[in-house]
């Protein structure tokens, strides 16, 4: 009988259409829409900050440099992770990520808590020549960053694309964004203290790069990676203890 | 050659001047920034094809006797792109794998490193190979199957194109620096758009054939042929909705963020490798291999389980790559659930596939085309067991983030996808430029075996590295610390990084190999062949071939 009915199907394109359509929308409608509508799947939390401008820009880096292909920022809930690179990630800390850089492969450390890890100098020597610091490594130099100038004039667009897609930047804060950017990796210029009034106290102001004279893309990305994990402190105070895997050994 | 009407060709014109203005648009409103690049790459390209149009214009009409043949020509060049892009995709493929090992070979350029050229790999050979592959066979089966024409002759170019303008965009772009990060969806919003415009194009030309058909029945290739059409559409289209920072610039923000953006990326992530690199690849393998086997398909009833059990599991499946993320857990356990499950329908296929050729294994020792099918089904039905087994939640949690994943992955492309695509390759160009067979067997024979041994190599290697990584990374001391850096782990993948550019380096040549022996096919002059047997169905012979039903 089913065979019969299939065989009937089988001389309609438009029913059988129909029926492709049915059959697969299911799937991602349940796993997907909950997602929207049921409040704990995510945290709610008072101390999520937004990327300043310069952060968002090094996002940007990060994204067209594919950085995300051989690093992770996804903390397991496993104990090995939760030892190796700190707390297990929560999903407010990406509530913002537009598009979140979880990742899928670790040829290169997870980088999810790498903020304040570093030095600033450390990163820059780290970027310019992997191996310079970690003789093994096989990750790519980023030597260019620290002489291609941050075009800062595309910043408030973004902030405002940021914001249509749904991160409360604020007026203000779009109407700053280049200058904003500038002072963050100024720390004496007058643009920087317009930083953290806006972006809170936390906010690190720096010359990444260590060189004061315009504000590179490696600027950017050291600030970037500079706030991995630190937009709040949540995932500190969240004490569900880990999962702990079976050792192989035993 | 291409047999367009006056018609058809000022159509086919004001399109590509179309084109042609939008690509400067573009690069006028983009130029200050990387958008301007493609607005120039669009003005050229269709500034080319304007001209190849063109330049036939004052030839003689086209023959009224084409309306009774099928319509092949977009096949011929199919074929060349097809081959094109595997070369192409499968050698940056080799040189990011090298760049692993040696990392030095990105020679210090930033459009050359890993990041970049990872993505134009994927690409390459997902979208430039696999997907100008699914196009140009379904070209073929649909009208064979339909014993109908192409519905026009217009649209079949339109999609051949461009889609291959979408490809250069989007790997043109990796190597720039566009990009949105989403994997497998890399390419930024205008190209995304362009695809759309492009797949409706073929959706549309699709259902028009099949329309013609002069078979009551919709055979089973073309069920997954459309499967593959309409899902991937609409993955497509929910994964890339964004917000561009202006209609000048290449850069956008998709709309979803973190957790739901996570979801969506791999809802539609696992099931472009469902819909994009099996569904339609099935299709390949229910056509090419009961013509090569020359026996009927095994079982009818196999082929209905397996093709509704792929369409409604799969988009179930994506969680699992999420495992122990901030995904909440019910969403992960929905999509181990399903992955297991989908272990039914996946070898419902591959056993068919294997049983079809009972009978004809003789056939299989003999004809290494017939053997690249072969191993295609069953890498298809080895590589669909280890994603059923990754896909379990203790299980992943070793695999995930490790070679393993990458190594699970190239036994379907490369054993599966790849193999299933030189063997209908092999069956198609002889049918096509009515050769009585390919130009040498011995090639094939030899690509046979490069093919094997180089997906032998590159799969082993990357199993040891993933999972030694995998439990380097877990590895306690009796005092209960970690006992191995994360350096320490890299240190121990150095070897097998080597062995697996080694075979993916043995699958490239395979390839180039391939592309050798099609070429001389093509040299070599037609045989005699009786046109007879390939013919579409005329109901009043002389009369325009009008649509069924």
């Amino acid at each position: 009988m089913p065979e019969l009915m299939h065989k009937k199907l089988e001389r309609s394109a438009t029913g059988f259409m129909l029926a492709i359509i049915a059959a697969a929308s299911v799937g991602g409608i349940v796993e997907i829409a909950p997602l929207f509508t049921i409040d704990d799947t995510v945290e709610t939390v008072s101390d999520m900050r937004l990327y300043t401008p310069l952060e968002l820009a090094g996002r940007d880096i990060y994204v067209r440099e594919g950085c995300y292909a051989c690093h992770s920022q996804m903390i397991r809930t496993l104990r090995d992770e939760v030892e190796r690179y700190g707390p297990y990630s929560l999903a407010v800390e990406s509530q913002y990520d537009h598009p979140m850089l979880w990742g899928s492969k670790r040829t290169g450390p997870d980088l999810a808590r790498v903020g304040g890890k570093y030095s600033d100098f450390w990163h820059v020597a780290h970027l310019n020549n992997p191996r310079d610091v970690v003789p093994e490594s096989n990750m790519p130099s980023y030597r260019w960053l620290g002489t291609t100038r941050l075009k800062l004039s595309d910043l408030p667009l973004a902030l405002r694309a940021q914001r249509a897609v749904g991160v409360p930047y604020s007026d203000e804060m779009i109407e700053n964004a280049a200058g904003d950017a500038y002072g963050q990796a100024m720390p004496d210029s007058e643009q920087s203290s317009g930083v953290t009034e806006r972006y809170g106290e936390a906010t690190q102001v720096s010359a990444f790069d260590a060189v004061m004279t315009n504000v590179t893309e490696m600027d950017a990305l050291v600030a970037y990676l500079q706030v991995l994990g630190q937009l709040t402190r949540a995932a500190y105070e969240n004490t569900a203890a880990p999962e702990q895997m079976p050792d192989p050994d035993n | 050659m291409v047999q367009l009407t006056t018609r058809e060709r000022d159509l086919g014109a004001i399109i590509l001047i179309a084109l042609a203005v939008l690509g400067i648009a573009m690069a006028a409103a983009g130029r200050n920034d990387l958008l301007g690049i493609h607005g120039a790459m669009v003005l050229l390209y269709s500034l080319v094809l304007l001209f190849v149009l063109l330049s036939g214009a004052f030839g003689a009409p086209p023959s009224p006797g084409r309306l009774t043949r099928y319509y092949d020509d977009p096949i011929k060049i199919g074929v060349g792109l097809t081959l094109f892009w595997a070369i192409f995709g499968m050698f940056i493929g080799v040189w990011a794998a090298a760049q692993l090992a040696w990392p030095s070979l990105n020679f210090d350029t930033s459009w050359a490193s890993f990041g970049r050229i990872r993505p134009a790999h994927t690409s390459g050979v997902i979208f430039g190979f696999g997907g100008n592959a699914l196009i140009t066979t379904s070209f073929h089966v649909v009208q064979r199957t339909s014993r109908a024409r192409l519905a026009d002759q217009l649209s079949p170019w339109v999609v051949l194109f461009g889609y291959n303008l979408f490809c250069l965009i989007a790997i043109s772009g990796y190597f720039l620096g566009v990009t949105q990060s989403k994997e497998y969806a890399e390419a930024e919003w205008y190209a995304d758009i362009w695809l759309v415009i492009v797949w409706v194009t073929y959706f549309i030309l699709y259902v028009r054939t099949l329309a013609r058909r002069k078979e009551p029945h919709i055979y089973v290739a073309n069920w997954y042929y459309l499967a593959f059409i309409i899902v991937v559409a609409i993955l497509h289209i929910v994964n890339n909705l964004a917000v561009p920072l202006s209609f000048a610039h290449a850069k956008s923000y998709t709309i979803w963020a973190g957790v739901q953006d996570s979801m969506v990326q791999w809802w539609y992530g696992h099931n472009a490798v469902a819909f994009f690199l099996t569904a339609g690849f099935l299709a390949m393998l229910y056509y090419y291999l009961p013509k090569r086997a020359e026996r009927p398909i095994f079982s009818y009833r196999l082929s209905i389980l397996s093709f509704w059990g792929i369409t409604f599991f799969y988009m179930w499946a994506g969680s699992h790559h999420l495992h122990y993320t901030a995904l909440p857990h019910w969403v992960q356990n929905l999509g181990m659930t399903f992955s297991v499950m989908l272990l039914v329908p996946s070898w419902a296929s591959a056993g068919n596939a294997l049983l079809t050729l009972n009978g004809a294994w003789h056939k299989v020792r003999d004809d290494a085309t017939l053997r690249f099918i072969m191993m295609a089904a069953f890498f298809y039905g080895l590589s669909t067991f280890e994603g059923s087994f990754l896909a379990i939640r203790p299980v992943n949690s070793l695999s995930h983030y490790t070679d393993w994943t990458v190594g699970h992955v190239h036994a379907g492309a490369l054993g599966w996808v790849a193999m299933i695509t030189f063997g209908s390759l092999y069956t198609l160009v002889p049918a096509i430029w009515k050769r009585e067979r390919m130009f040498s067997a011995t090639l094939v024979e030899v690509h046979f075996w490069l093919a094997l041994i180089g997906t032998l190599i590159y799969v082993f290697a990357m199993w040891n590295s993933g999972i030694i990584q995998g439990l380097m990374w877990r590895t306690y001391s009796p005092d209960d610390t970690l006992v191995y850096s994360f350096v320490d782990t890299l240190v121990a993948m150095y070897p097998y990084y080597i062995a697996r550019t080694f075979g993916g380096l043995l699958f490239l040549i395979g390839a180039i190999v391939a592309a050798y022996n099609v070429w001389m096919t093509v040299r070599t002059p037609a045989a005699a062949l009786s046109l007879d047997e390939d013919l579409p169905v005329i109901e009043h012979p002389g009369a325009t071939p009008t649509p069924a039903e």
